[in-house]
């Protein structure tokens, strides 16, 4: 079943900006989908129509078979939001803000508080339950933002950005709570600028440019499209007097460091070999780029 | 329990806490206001004036008094409160749930009935240390002060919803309410006019609330209260539906 059905889809502001041009999409459930896209590109006014922010200009929208134009307070219900922005009330208590949060869902203020308690727990956040907004840390905001997005337990997640401005620590921390609640069967739609997160995490990725859709496929089919990538080798020894590493083209970048590009039909053991040839001794190697993000930039800039 | 009631709970406990979670700001400051004019307007210069409708100056305007607090308390509760919501974006917490509408305007608006109604309860006290304040009919009195209460909430979310800014809330109360409130009768009675200015005084809304609430202590009108208590049933009627209409479509909340 499709946990969201987007048809047509316009948005026309009222100053005149086109913000989506027609996009069509469709989210299986229990996906976990990457929606990415430049600044500007309409993501997050696609978000805003599926969560009735922003009203849209023409198209459907439907989550899990329910339309919106028919039946939006239904489709609500199976939805939870984590937008981009901080948007509680600074001066309200953490678990204040996500019972408040479970009872505009009409869920009662006990089950609000088992369920407020759970998230909160999951997130590392119970032990700031009792205090203001206001004195928590940018990551903390961002989880609490989370365990309110959830604490009506939406069938379809949709998070806008969310690991915007977190540590390192707390990304990977955030991706592996993601990946636990995917894996249970709830469906997630993610925007990110991270395209690592996106290849970490997503298996289905759309690409909105110019509010429109110019991709939308599967993870490992859109990296599949990907012709060239480029690997950074550290050689044992410093490289002197290299002329050709033929067919691969390469970039010396200091004395034991070196870039080479590979093509889609060559294969990691031709470099090896050619390496090997030259007497070069790799210490270690690694992508230079996300693969994702040399396939994002590619296409967005087409 | 219904889902609506639990939103409805839900909106209207957080508006309640929030009142009191800020005393200082919202309960102190009317009474303070109202103590100053039992003193200046009853007391100083009252004491010079005659028996208005057999009453002395000081009992006269004690239930005008009263009734500005709710109107103003009331209508500022709302305005600040739902653009606080906007400001702080923490609208969308409600905009994006299955809350109807209806259940939106009547949450916030029972906060400002909550707060209008409270600062007049404490008005009312506080006019007790100045004046011994008849009770002619407590229904009335109810009826205008819950009534008034809901009407200026109503007026007060109009305003916050279109507010984009922080002027913005304070231009009506500065400029509409405060005018029509001095000359809603609150300290003198519109049978002292002359028969022009009577007239104009009629199509002050707000002389039909301070009238008919009057009247509840006092048992003396200018006005017929049930042509009051009709106006004010209107009124609610027509800025329910104004509210209900702006959310509906979107306007100051949904881009």
């Amino acid at each position: 079943m499709l946990a969201l059905e987007i048809d047509n889809l316009h948005k026309r502001y009222r100053g005149g900006v086109q913000a989506l041009q027609g996009i069509s999409l469709g989210v299986q459930e229990g996906e976990f989908f990457g929606l990415l896209g430049p600044n500007g590109a309409g993501k997050t006014t696609t978000i805003g129509i599926i969560t009735s922010l922003v009203t849209k200009t023409d198209g459907r929208i439907k989550v899990f078979g329910i339309d919106i134009d028919e039946d939006f307070p239904a489709a609500k219900r199976l939805i939870g939001v984590v937008p981009q922005e901080y948007n509680f009330s600074i001066f309200e208590k953490v678990e204040d803000i996500v019972c408040q949060q479970a009872g505009y869902y009409g869920i009662s203020r006990l089950q609000a508080r088992q369920s407020a308690e759970k998230y909160l727990q999951k997130l590392g956040l119970w032990e700031k339950r009792h205090v203001a907004a206001q004195t928590l840390s940018g990551g903390m905001k961002r989880r609490l933002m989370i365990a309110r997005g959830l604490v009506h337990e939406p069938k379809l997640l949709i998070l806008d950005e969310p690991t915007a401005g977190v540590d390192v620590e707390l990304r990977r921390g955030m991706w592996e709570f993601l990946a636990e609640l995917n894996a249970s069967g709830r469906t997630i739609i993610l925007t990110t600028h991270y395209l690592e997160e996106a290849e970490l995490l997503c298996n289905q990725i759309g690409i909105i440019s110019g509010g429109e859709l110019i991709e939308n496929t599967s993870k490992r089919s859109l990296l599949r499209k990907l012709d060239k990538e480029t690997f950074v080798f550290n050689t044992k020894e410093p490289i002197t007097g290299l002329q050709s590493l033929n067919p691969f083209e390469f970039i010396v970048v200091d004395e034991t460091t070196m870039e080479i590009t590979l093509n889609k039909e060559e294969s990691l053991n031709h470099i090896f070999e050619v390496l090997d040839n030259q007497n070069i001794i790799v210490e270690s190697m690694r992508n230079k780029t996300n693969r994702l993000e040399e396939l994002f930039l590619e296409m967005v800039e087409q | 329990m219904n889902r609506n009631l639990t939103s409805f709970t839900c909106i209207a406990r957080k508006e309640t806490t929030r009142i009191f979670r800020i005393w200082i700001q919202t309960l102190v400051p009317p009474v303070i206001t109202m103590i100053l004019y039992f003193i200046i307007f009853g007391r100083l210069i009252g004491s010079q004036l005659r028996d208005i409708g057999g009453y002395d100056y000081m009992a006269f305007i004690a239930p005008g008094l009263i009734m500005m607090s709710i109107i103003t308390n009331s209508y500022t509760n709302t305005v600040s409160s739902f653009f606080s919501a906007k400001f702080q974006r923490n609208i969308e917490e409600l905009l994006v749930s299955p809350t109807p509408d209806w259940i939106i305007v009547l949450g916030y608006v029972s906060g400002g009935m909550v707060r209008g109604l409270v600062v007049g309860f404490l008005v009312s006290i506080t006019s007790f240390l100045f004046t011994r304040i008849p009770l002619f009919n407590l229904g009335y009195v109810v009826m205008f002060a819950v009534l008034t209460s809901f009407v200026f909430s109503l007026a007060g979310m109009i305003n916050g919803i279109f507010a984009r800014k922080f002027d913005d809330i304070s231009i009506i109360p500065t400029f509409v309410i405060t005018p029509l409130t001095y000359l809603g009768g609150v300290f003198y009675s519109i049978s002292l006019l002359p028969d022009f200015w009577q007239a104009l005084s009629r199509a002050n809304p707000i002389i039909y609330m301070v009238d008919g609430f009057r009247y509840g202590f006092l048992g003396v009108s200018d006005i017929n209260v049930l042509t009051g208590l009709g106006m004010l049933v209107l009124f609610s009627i027509i800025l329910f539906s104004i509210n209900l209409f702006l959310l509906k479509n979107g306007v100051g909340v949904r881009t």
